[in-house]
């Protein structure tokens, strides 16, 4: 286990040692910040729309975070000829997989923390309100969403060439679940034999992220989410960071480091 | 002949001197783009009118608190802040319609209930303010969608008690769209229903019926409904007033597009009554 805690410090240090992070708040600050300061009929209690705003640019955030932060981990240890030395220590193919994802995974969660307290804070001040139980509930539930992205990311990185395609990818897939996963039952039934029956397969087996998505809760302050849904759906979340896992260490075992 | 780079530079800023002076002019008439007088109609041209219609149901998302139907879950008639400025509320029926979700489809959906909004409310207690900077960007996308103004001037002066900030929105809405009838209405029961100003909003409304005449005869047969409120609110004006005749006349140019005229008969006959009420007894010979 310390192996893998080794790791996932690795990894964290990384994180903040390159600019993706720093790039990605400014950003997400100065535009909520620049919608914030807008002025609407002369009306300075209107502020459903920055949270919505500014929960969305987190939202876009943190799924580049997770993404290119986790794809890039095993090709570039590959590449600087580092993965030798690393399996040498001696670490396991599978601590290396699961210190990888660790190390993404509370990463990720320490950028999360980061935002959404700038969130609080910001829509706090201007309705002078902070529901901190559905702030934690959509924070841990995002971070709980996050853990499959990066467990599907890093598969993703032992099967494709290079962690630009799988970046682009997993953000389509990641992307296009949480678009249309609600619907998609409703787009088969329309469709004709056999794309019917591949959607709804598709739409039976696929991991339903967009259950994690409890912006509108936060934004209409509509109040929390049973505990009994978010322990069940947390549970749903480690049944499928672990099959992306399992499946990742069985290719990273498999796979010739040398090429 | 040889020509040092300098010559050349010096030829080459006259050359893009003269041009530009020359294409300054006809430039501007290229694209309709550079004349716009907002940002948005520099930056997406005639696109902008799409994003417009997004942040328009946008405002009725977030009227419904999130609570709102997706392109794939069919199709509402009319928004229904629209349908709300025009004194339309819900009754049970419509709420029973308007429950888009049915009844869950498998177990995914019903499980993933937890995590949507799944209640049918409506903004109130002057939260209804949260949707007017999506209407304050589909004015500014699309000045020419006139409902923008109708709806944002309903519920600054009926729900926030802002009619001061509904009669200048409207105004920039009539600046916009100077035969907009429908703002007209609008500005005319700002006028009746918050000023209490009955000649203004009389005013307003009369100059609304001569754009309604003067509308090409397509337009007119879409906005008959419009019309019918113009002149029934009119006609209730004059009712109000004392005017009974002026009153019945607005009646029947009403009962002519409603869809229910019986009721507006009604009206009349009520009138008619209080008219015959009015006529002096002729006093008998006293001696």
């Amino acid at each position: 286990m310390n192996k893998i805690f080794a790791l996932a410090g690795v990894v964290i240090k990384e994180l903040y040692r390159r600019k993706d992070f720093y790039v990605l708040f400014v950003l997400t600050a100065l535009l909520t910040l620049g919608a914030g300061m807008v002025n609407f009929f002369h009306d300075d209690k209107i502020v459903r729309y920055v949270k919505d705003i500014c929960l969305l640019l987190i939202w876009v955030s943190a799924l580049v975070i997770s993404v290119v932060t986790t794809a890039r981990q095993i090709p570039a240890e590959r590449e600087a000829r580092t993965i030798f030395p690393l399996l040498a220590k001696p670490v396991s193919r599978a601590q290396v997989i699961a210190g990888k994802f660790l190390g993404c995974w509370l990463a990720t969660g320490v950028a999360l923390v980061v935002f959404y307290f700038f969130f609080a804070v910001i829509t706090g001040s201007k309705e002078h309100f902070w529901p901190w139980a559905a702030y934690l509930e959509a924070v841990w539930m995002h971070w709980v969403m996050l853990g499959i992205v990066i467990a599907m990311v890093l598969l993703g990185s032992i099967y494709f060439a290079a962690p630009s395609s799988t970046s682009t990818i997993t953000i389509i897939v990641v992307g296009g679940i949480l678009l249309l996963g609600t619907h998609l039952k409703i787009i088969a039934l329309q469709q004709p034999e056999p794309m019917q029956f591949i959607l709804t397969v598709f739409y039976f087996v696929m991991p339903h992220l967009e259950w994690y998505d409890l912006r509108d809760f936060v934004v209409y302050d509509m109040g929390l989410v049973p505990v009994r849904a978010v322990a069940l759906a947390t549970l749903y979340a480690a049944a499928w960071t672990g099959i992306f896992l399992t499946l990742a260490w069985l290719g990273f075992r498999r796979k010739n480091l040398t090429t | 002949m040889k020509i040092s780079p300098l010559s050349r530079l010096a030829m080459l800023f006259a050359l893009a001197f003269t041009l530009a002076s020359t294409l300054a002019l006809p430039a501007d008439n290229w694209s309709g783009r550079a004349k716009s007088d907002n940002v948005f109609g520099m930056m997406f041209g005639d696109g902008r009118k799409l994003f417009a219609n997004h942040f328009f149901t946008m405002a009725d998302v977030y009227f419904h608190s999130g609570y709102y139907p997706s392109v794939f879950d069919g199709n509402r008639k009319e928004s229904e802040i629209t349908e709300a400025s025009h004194g339309h509320t819900d009754s049970p029926d419509d709420e029973i319609k308007e429950d888009f979700l049915g009844r869950p489809r498998d177990w995914v959906d019903a499980f993933g209930r937890n995590f949507r909004i799944t209640q049918h409310t409506h903004l109130e207690n002057h939260n209804e303010r949260e949707i007017l900077p999506w209407l304050r960007l589909a004015a500014d996308l699309d000045p020419q969608k006139t409902e923008v103004y109708t709806v944002g001037a309903f519920f600054l002066r009926e729900h926030l008690n802002r009619p001061d900030q509904a009669e200048a929105f409207l105004r920039e809405g009539l600046r916009n769209n100077s035969d907009s009838y429908e703002i007209l209405f609008e500005l005319g029961r700002a006028y009746r229903d918050s000023y209490h100003d009955l000649d203004r909003a009389r005013n307003v409304w009369q100059l609304g019926v001569k754009k309604f005449i003067a509308a090409p005869a397509d337009r007119q047969k879409d906005d008959k409904l419009i019309f019918e409120e113009l002149a029934v609110n009119l006609a209730r004006l004059e009712d109000e007033a004392g005017n009974y005749g002026a009153a019945i006349d607005w009646f029947h140019a009403a009962q002519k597009v409603s869809p229910a005229p019986d009721a507006l008969q009604k009206q009349i006959d009520d009138i008619q009554k209080k008219m015959a009420a009015l006529v002096p007894v002729t006093p008998g010979k006293l001696y």
